[in-house]
């Protein structure tokens, strides 16, 4: 990759820090471990599943017991290349797998499977925006491992305690380029990742549970400069410590240039406590992986059959949803990449739509009501979509009733609040429960008649200023309890008034 | 290729066998006679020619996504110098 950045157009989100010697840019490239939606591991047949009793997803193999081989998962090939595709990037037909050697006691072989050379997934590319401007983010690969047992330290002084049940199960590494430029992209990169993951059904991209983490790697440089030396902060498990990371580095890194020091390019650790990172010494001697093929595994050939079928099973993905909200829909940019930022809201926004029994209602007015009416409730309350007590039908329904002008604006919120505490029907609701809007131009102008009457010194007042209009109509729709239909009782108004 | 000490011990650490000064000396000629019969690979020129991955024509196998195996907490740990809770347990290793 070189370094074209004098030529390239600065866009908003590339902040840029500034130090005692000047305007310093941030350079990051993430690598994002995913691990990979399976029931079994990538070479065995033990378990994936979260939070079981000590070592008890761990066959002989994951164990790393003498003569036991491996034997590949298909599943987790197949996420990989789904994963691939969903990244616009090349599948690698022929892959091979590689033996990453390092002594750890939760890496019970004493060496990682993972793919060096040729991994399964060639460059790809991931479009974030960040303050209106469109970023294409390179990867430059994919590449299917295994992942390590978990080290438990605090349950004994002297004595570390070993799992290993997730030992064994596979992870896609994902590489970026380094095409991002501060804390906000790397977020954004990392979010955008993840929703197309989740989208994919490749990893569920839990990140409390470190299904998702990522190492970061960051480097500064003056604007248009060559890159710097770079350090590569490890395993950072939330986007809000990505965030951090990058930013206290960058920090750390202009201290030192700017102090006539040199930036050592090293491995180091994000402490969200101190807010700091630290050096993780010990783990550079490592560093001399003495990779080679593993003899236990052949080259890993996929048909080209096979890939275009899995292509062929592929979701809409997130870019192309959003896209299609906008132009059938008419949506703004922005509701529609709400909307599209988790596939269930997108499909409870689409069954919204589909309407209640009396048919398809507003796209618009729909995204109003989930976003606003459904998602500020369900925030409130603390839940996700999957748990919302109010159905996609009962908002599809409500909306039909708004448009249909059988209820006002006003009403709709009084029909989603007893909808969301009793269920019901909401067309049901509102013809027992009397709270259809009053179109009945008799009675309007009865109500109409009556505020004038009470009011003559309202009536001149609002003859030399017609905006006064407002406070006539407010008051009809309070006497009727708020179910005039507030356009009707407007033109009765102008009509008797002479306005 | 001329294997010295210091390469010696270097691959030693790396492996985790602990070795005397004396012995690293041994291996120091030992290590080099291994790698000038291995050199003699480098008289073939191999340009264009495929890395051959097998002898015979099989392809690489693969399983079912389907969970077949664990379970055997007892047996995994049945080896391990200690246990506690079916946890490997060992020395100290943090940061």
């Amino acid at each position: 990759m070189t370094a074209s950045a004098a030529t390239e157009p600065r866009r908003k989100s590339a902040s840029l820090i500034s130090g005692a010697t000047g305007d310093w840019e941030v350079v990051i490239g993430l690598e994002v471990h995913a691990q990979v939606n399976s029931r079994a591991k990538l070479f065995s047949g033990a378990s994936t599943e979260f939070g079981s009793a000590p070592n008890s997803n761990v066959s002989l193999v994951d164990a790393a017991m003498p003569g036991m081989l491996p034997v590949i998962n298909r599943e987790c090939v197949a996420q990989a290349v789904r994963t691939g595709l969903g990244l616009k990037a090349g599948i690698n037909l022929v892959s091979v797998f590689d033996r990453k050697n390092y002594f750890y006691p939760d890496l019970p072989q004493g060496y990682q499977i993972s793919q060096y050379k040729q991994p399964i997934v060639g460059e790809g590319e991931v479009e974030i925006d960040v303050d209106g401007d469109v970023i294409r983010v390179g990867i430059e690969r994919l590449h299917l491992e295994q992942d390590a047992g978990k080290s438990i330290h605090d349950q004994s002084p002297e004595h570390s305690f070993v799992d290993l049940n997730r030992s064994g199960v596979a992870l896609m590494e994902i590489v970026s380029r380094p095409d991002l430029r501060s804390a906000r992209e790397a977020q954004a990169y990392v979010t955008k990742l993840r929703t197309i993951l989740r989208y994919l059904g490749t990893c569920d991209g839990d990140m409390e549970k470190g299904n998702l983490r990522a190492d970061v790697n960051v480097s500064v440089r003056k604007p248009g400069a060559p890159f710097g030396t770079r350090c590569e902060i490890k395993n950072v498990n939330s986007i809000r410590f990505i965030g951090q990371a990058v930013e206290t580095e960058a920090r750390r890194q202009i201290a030192i240039i700017e102090d006539g020091g040199r930036i050592d390019q090293e491995t180091r650790l994000f402490d969200p406590q101190k807010g700091e990172t630290r050096s993780m010494r010990s783990k550079e001697e490592a560093h001399d992986y003495r990779y080679f093929p593993d003899p236990d595994l052949l080259p890993l050939e996929l048909e080209q059959s096979w890939v275009d079928e899995l292509a062929k099973g592929l979701p809409e993905l997130p870019d192309a949803k959003r896209a299609r909200f906008m132009d059938a829909y008419g949506l703004s940019p922005y509701d529609a990449a709400v909307l599209v930022a988790e596939r269930e809201s997108a499909d409870y926004f689409e069954a919204v739509v589909a309407g209640g029994k009396a048919g398809p209602v507003d796209g618009k007015l729909a995204a109003n009501w989930v976003i606003n009416e459904l998602f500020g409730r369900l925030n409130k309350e603390g839940l996700e979509i999957g748990k919302s007590p109010v159905s996609a039908g009962q908002i599809g329904a409500i909306v039909g009733l708004i448009t249909s002008g059988t209820i006002s604006g006003k009403i709709a919120k009084d029909l989603f609040e007893i909808v969301w505490a009793e269920g019901g029907d909401p067309v049901t609701i509102v013809e027992t429960r009397g709270m259809k809007q009053v179109t009945d131009t008799g009675a309007l102008e009865k109500a109409v008649d009556d505020i004038i009457a009470k009011n003559p010194d309202k009536v001149e007042q609002v003859k030399a200023k017609p905006t006064m209009l407002g406070w006539f109509v407010g008051q009809v729709m309070k006497a009727s309890g708020g179910k005039a239909n507030p356009q009707a009782v407007n033109d009765i108004l102008k009509a008797k008034l002479g306005i | 290729m001329q294997v010295d000490e210091a390469t010696v011990k270097r691959i030693a650490r790396l492996a985790r066998i602990r070795i005397t000064d004396d012995e690293a000396k041994g291996l120091e000629a030992e290590l080099t006679s291994i790698m000038a019969w291995v050199e003699q690979l480098d008289e073939v020129d191999t340009d264009g020619v495929e890395p051959m991955t097998r002898v015979v024509p099989i392809k690489l196998r693969m399983r079912d996504d389907i969970v077949t195996d664990g379970g055997i907490a007892d047996d995994v740990t049945r080896n391990a110098p200690l246990s506690d809770d079916h946890f490997y347990v060992v020395p100290k290793v943090v940061e």
